[in-house]
């Protein structure tokens, strides 16, 4: 699942879910549905493999899915947000303002996001996208 | 305080999260997805393997390193706010801290951060609801001449209601706002590990005072 190796001109995705198998099926469909040309990664589960999200594991998609031109993490609860966030926030000091953690469903948000990647468009541009599908 | 009772504090917190790992769960498992106690017991198992390591430092050096164990251990919300929390107040002092404003200083510090990391404040059925009025007792007792045993016991009273306020509260932030009015009647569990802590961390600087 590692396409980010940072030569790559789209956004990147990262999929964060409590459920191994929720964060990999959103990036199954992902796949289905924009091909393999955005880098993406996925983190699911905690360290232990069950329920719940891992700090350390975000960090490294994060690394998997980089592109200079910035990574848009989807979420599903609350703690894969906070976790994502301080995942953001331990990154080094350049890679931080390039790294959003977008307010939008998990699965929808991740299908728009990367489509809006794979067309050419901004970070910024995938997150509104994304977050188009928030109430 | 003596770099002495970094050990005894970690101990005492890493004891009282042990013994009521069961209880945590039960009262997420009421509004939340039932892993708080499981999830704090991971973190704080992580910080006791380390216990070695971390006895001879400074406090604020151990408060940092338990705080990044936790971020990098606990596998849920809890992770990163308790995390915030003590990295916090780890950065907010050098050394040990000597006099009673410093350690105070300290929680403000870790406050403002759980604040910030939770996008949160008291009132909303989470851990805040028990350490801002620790907060704002510390910071009254830190302002005045005060007995050792009048300051634990100002802290403790300070958790406990904090703590019982919290049953009674409907929860808008975390997994619990999702249940709406059906949170009322309910302990918050991130509340009532942090009284646990307050108390745990009480328990420690009483002992001092006797020894």
């Amino acid at each position: 699942m590692n396409r980010g190796n940072g030569v790559t001109d789209k956004v990147g995705i990262v999929v964060v879910s409590h459920s191994r198998e929720v964060a990999k099926g959103t990036i199954d469909m992902v796949r289905q549905m924009v091909g393999d040309e955005i880098p993406m990664a996925y983190s699911g589960g905690n360290a232990e493999g069950g329920l719940g999200t891992d700090v350390a594991s975000i960090i490294e998609a994060i690394k998997q899915a980089w592109s200079p031109r910035g990574v848009a993490i989807l979420v599903d609860l609350g703690g894969a947000e906070t976790n994502s966030e301080m995942a953001v926030e331990m990154l080094p000091a350049d890679w931080r303002d390039k790294v959003v953690v977008c307010n939008a469903p998990i699965v929808e948000g991740a299908v728009m996001a990367a489509t809006e990647s794979a067309g050419g468009g901004t970070l910024q541009a995938v997150r509104a996208t994304a977050e188009e599908l928030s109430p | 305080m003596a770099p002495e009772i970094t050990g005894p504090i970690v101990q005492a917190a890493v004891a009282t999260i042990r013994d009521h790992a069961e209880e945590l769960t039960a009262l997420d498992q009421a509004i939340g997805d039932g892993d708080h106690g499981l999830n704090m017991k991971r973190g704080f198992d992580a910080v006791a393997e380390g216990l070695g390591g971390l006895a001879g430092l400074p406090l604020s050096e151990a408060l940092q390193k338990v705080g990044m164990t936790l971020v990098m251990k606990v596998g849920g919300a809890s992770g990163p706010l308790y995390g915030s929390l003590f990295m916090a107040m780890g950065k907010a002092v050098a050394g040990d801290p000597a006099r009673l404003d410093q350690v105070a200083a300290m929680l403000a510090e870790g406050v403002a951060a759980v604040k910030k990391r939770g996008k949160s404040d008291a009132g909303e059925k989470t851990m805040l609801d028990v350490l801002v009025p620790v907060n704002e007792a510390l910071h009254e007792a830190a302002g005045r001449p005060v007995a050792l045993a009048t300051l634990v016991s100002d802290l403790r009273k300070a958790a406990d209601t904090g703590l019982e306020r919290t049953r009674n509260m409907q929860a808008t932030k975390g997994r619990a706002s999702f249940l709406r009015e059906r949170s009322v009647g309910h302990l918050d569990p991130g509340a009532r590990s942090s009284q646990l802590l307050v108390h745990a961390v009480c328990g420690v600087v009483e002992g001092l005072g006797k020894s």
